[in-house]
């Protein structure tokens, strides 16, 4: 039994990342049978399936149904929105961005920057560690892999008085990354630097060591053999983690909202949080012209990586 | 997949012999000292006004780890060190310093009234105490600051009209500031300061009218936006004795205990002032938080909650995520990647997005909820009906995740075994609880378990549905859906003054239980792998 089984519960690989999507049975959909199936017959057995898939696709869709009508409802109001939109229009929009001391815009270059920058140091990061824990053999490498799977279980924001307090201080004698930064919310986010270890390392344990002893015999050194021969090969497993901790990013409101305090360095998830508590009844339009233009790039992205996103979350990562 | 790329290695075998860069290659090597060099120098650059703030902790961590980047990636001793650096200095600072750091504040008794130190509020008292006499000297103002302007550490930027030399006061004392530029009587440019607008000043007026300037004597305190007095007090800190002593009246105040804070107070127990510091208190908030009964019934009731939610949010969405996996996962069901897909979308929002919507649903008069099901429940009113309202909107948000895992463990089941267990139909039932269900438990059991861990200090769908309500009148402090972590941050940030320490010890109460929680999703993970 090897540690990373440990935590799976099943190898994780790329032949595992690629199972449910790709030649799954979706594949051929209906079999010969089922033409020469009774009505009666083919209710019983599969178009009962039928209404209850479409009855889970009611209960999943119809918020984001409500989302995109109220985003172009004009009245922008509580009252004046329902399931079906009544009227189109961009106002909700424009007033988005028309508005100074609700910078929207500014917002979500915020988490652009914040997520991007994250994501790329929390991939980097795991990435290089990965790499050393699949291919080296030193003294505390379990040691340090379990270590790894124990602080993982304790979420960072149990420790948001430390962390307040941390920055505040810090903020004393550096003030560019004090409170009300984005680069000291960086920071404190790229502390989860190393939670993709185990994903990746997964997928490592998976490309034969013999790729790399070659590579060895031809003289290369380690750091070739990562950057040169690896990495091109991770480039699935990259995709799928890159994407989780992006989403994870996104969705963190308790320590940015601690830490950005000021319109200027909000957060997307803040700021909309504050145009929704200003004015519960009459700000639902603003909010959700706001939060379409967030989440629409989001599930675009994940309906593009969708097969990936199946092995990599069966194999441990939780969305935040 | 693995087949695949075993198969392509080989035939990609020239790209994979590229010409030999490693370490020894010259742009690397630039590259290297490049990164060292401008860590070096920020360093550098930092440690005079480390010392100057006496900040020696940070000081010690920025040099070590200037020593350690330099002695892993500068010599080959370390390989795999240098892979595993970066990311192991950034988890050790932003995790699990604060993580142990957490358990220091909670031996305190930190928060609002105790965040300075016992210097820093003596210093305050006595400047505080410092009155405007008819003679005192003024001083023409600029406010500025080394910092922000709404943040500051602010500065009292003064002119002497009198004889028109500029200095700056600080807390720690006026110093002469001759790089300054005055224009008519007022510092208009000084190097190391950004100058406020009267607007900033303004907003920042609470701040400012707690700047005391310690001189000999007395204090500069602002007096207006623009001006600013020397007054005299005559209050006088004994050091060694570490009393105040009021000059005029002879009566001295000693620090006290009272509650859980420190005070100066005379003979009497009357207080000088009701400013107190951060003090040690031993294991005073565990103790709290054990025996004084309001607290603890909060903290019972909230964490049985807490188990519960967790609990039902795991059960209610595995089976929803169940239900539908497996009536779905039929091959003679068109179809399927549609479903996915518009299944996946409750997952792929971002959850703040879903949450804050769905806050909106459950309202009384104008929510989705009650307009659809004609109910006209007060959700958000009472208990039950909020813990309700939080389950269903957790069970929207999570099935989707449980779907997708469910039916990927699904498809790694053979064939036959489907076949042999007989799922499709209504009678095959009992072939699918004795054989189907307990080969899908192994590989999202530790899942199940990582999402219990999940809800269990899952602050986002708490605090942004319910805020924690509904709160009873005389109960401020503990809502009827708080979780533990959401009542936790509420005493540490909440509207009625900040509790660091209490807030902090009820947060190491925390991380007791989820290491429970994780030793448990350990012993379980190793048990289903005996299974296999």
């Amino acid at each position: 039994m090897t540690s990373q089984e440990l935590r799976t519960g099943a190898p994780v690989g790329p032949g595992h990342l690629a199972a449910p999507g790709g030649a799954g049975p979706s594949a051929p959909s209906t079999p010969p049978a089922a033409n020469r199936m009774s009505r009666g017959r083919w209710w019983r057995e599969v178009g009962w399936r039928h209404a209850v898939g479409l009855a889970a696709v009611a209960f999943a869709v119809f918020p984001v149904l409500y989302i995109v009508s109220a985003a172009f409802n004009p009245l922008g109001s509580v009252v004046s929105t329902s399931l079906v939109p009544r009227e189109l229009s961009l106002v909700n929009f424009q007033a988005l961005f028309s508005e100074p001391s609700r910078p929207f815009g500014r917002w979500m270059l915020n988490t652009l920057a914040v997520c991007t920058s994250v994501t790329v140091i929390q991939v980097t990061c795991s990435a290089l560690a990965a790499y050393a824990f699949s291919r080296f053999r030193f003294r505390g490498r379990r040691g340090g892999l379990l270590a790894l799977l124990l602080i993982q279980m304790f979420p960072q924001i149990l420790a948001t008085i430390a962390l307040f307090l941390l920055f505040t201080e810090l903020g004393t004698v550096i003030p560019a990354i004090g409170l009300n930064t984005l680069l000291g919310y960086v920071l404190v986010m790229c502390g989860n630097a190393f939670a993709q270890v185990w994903l990746i390392k997964g997928f490592f344990d998976s490309i034969p060591q013999s790729l790399d002893e070659a590579a060895t015999v031809d003289g290369a050194g380690h750091a070739t053999i990562f950057f040169r021969i690896l990495l091109p090969l991770l480039q699935p497993i990259l995709a799928v983690t890159g994407l989780l901790a992006f989403v994870g990013v996104i969705s963190e409101f308790l320590i940015a909202s601690i830490f950005l305090r000021e319109a200027g360095v909000r957060t997307v998830a803040v700021g909309l949080w504050s145009v929704i508590e200003n004015d519960r009844s009459n700000n639902l339009g603003l909010f959700a012209a706001g939060a379409l233009l967030t989440a629409v790039p989001v599930v675009l992205l994940f309906q593009y990586l969708q097969r990936f996103i199946v092995g990599g979350i069966t194999a441990g990562g939780v969305k935040g | 997949m693995v087949q695949q790329q075993l198969s392509t290695a080989p035939q990609e075998s020239p790209a994979a012999h590229p010409p030999p860069v490693g370490s020894r290659s010259v742009p690397v090597l630039l590259l290297k000292v490049a990164v060292l060099a401008v860590l070096l120098s920020t360093v550098v650059s930092l440690t005079p006004a480390l010392v100057a703030a006496e900040r020696w902790g940070f000081l010690v961590f920025f040099w070590v780890l200037v020593v350690l980047v330099v002695a892993v990636y500068a010599t080959r001793r370390a390989i795999p060190l240098k892979y595993l650096l970066p990311g192991a200095v950034l988890l050790l600072s932003f995790v699990v310093y604060p993580v142990i750091s957490t358990f220091q504040v909670s031996l305190t008794n930190l928060g609002d009234g105790t965040r300075a130190t016992r210097e820093e509020a003596t210093a305050q008292i006595i400047g505080s105490s410092v009155v405007q006499t008819p003679d005192a000297p003024r001083y023409n103002l600029t406010v500025g600051t080394a910092g922000s302007p709404t943040a500051g550490p602010f500065a009292f930027l003064l002119v002497d009209p009198a004889s028109g030399e500029a200095s700056v006061g600080t807390e720690d004392g006026l110093e002469p500031l001759p790089g300054a530029t005055v224009t008519d009587g007022f510092v208009t440019a000084a190097d190391g300061y950004e100058l406020l607008t009267p607007v900033e000043v303004n907003d920042a007026s609470a701040a400012l009218a707690e700047l005391t300037v310690p001189t000999e004597g007395g204090a500069i305190r602002q007096l207006g936006i623009r001006q600013a007095f020397e007054g005299s007090t005559p209050l006088v800190y004994d050091e060694d004795a570490e009393t105040i002593t009021n000059t005029q009246t002879g009566v001295t105040y000693a620090p006290e205990l009272q509650g859980d804070r420190e005070f100066y107070v005379d003979p009497d127990g009357q207080r000088l002032s009701d400013q107190s510091w951060a003090a040690d208190v031993g294991f005073d908030n565990y103790v709290r938080a054990f025996t004084d009964a309001r607290i603890l019934s909060d903290f019972v009731g909230i964490f049985g909650w807490t188990l519960v939610f967790a609990t039902l949010s795991v059960a209610s969405t595995f089976a929803l995520g169940t239900v539908l996996a497996v009536v779905l996962n039929d091959r003679r069901v068109r179809g399927q990647k549609v479903y996915r897909s518009v299944l996946l979308l409750p997952y792929a929002i971002p959850s703040f997005i879903s949450l804050l919507l769905w806050s909106g649903f459950w309202n009384t008069d104008f929510g989705l909820v009650n307009d659809l099901t004609g109910l006209g429940v007060n959700w958000f009113g009472g208990e039950t009906t909020a813990k309700a309202a939080v389950l269903i909107t957790n069970l929207w948000l999570g099935f989707p995740y449980m779907f997708l895992v469910v039916t990927g463990a699904l498809q790694a089941i053979p064939e036959d075994l489907k076949e042999a267990a007989g799922i499709d139909g209504a009678s095959g039932f009992t072939g699918f609880r004795t054989i189907i269900f307990p080969l899908l438990l192994i590989p999202t059991a530790p899942l199940l378990v990582a999402s219990f861990a999940f809800n269990f200090n899952n602050f986002n769908t708490i605090f942004l549905l319910t805020g924690g309500g509904p709160f009873t009148p005389d109960n401020p402090t503990a809502g009827g859906t708080d979780l533990l972590i959401s009542y936790t941050i509420r005493l540490a940030f909440g509207a009625s003054g900040a509790q660091f320490g209490f807030a902090s010890a009820i947060a190491v109460l925390l991380f007791v239980i989820t290491g429970v929680v994780a030793a448990l999703q350990f012993r379980l993970t190793r048990r289903l792998e005996d299974v296999i």
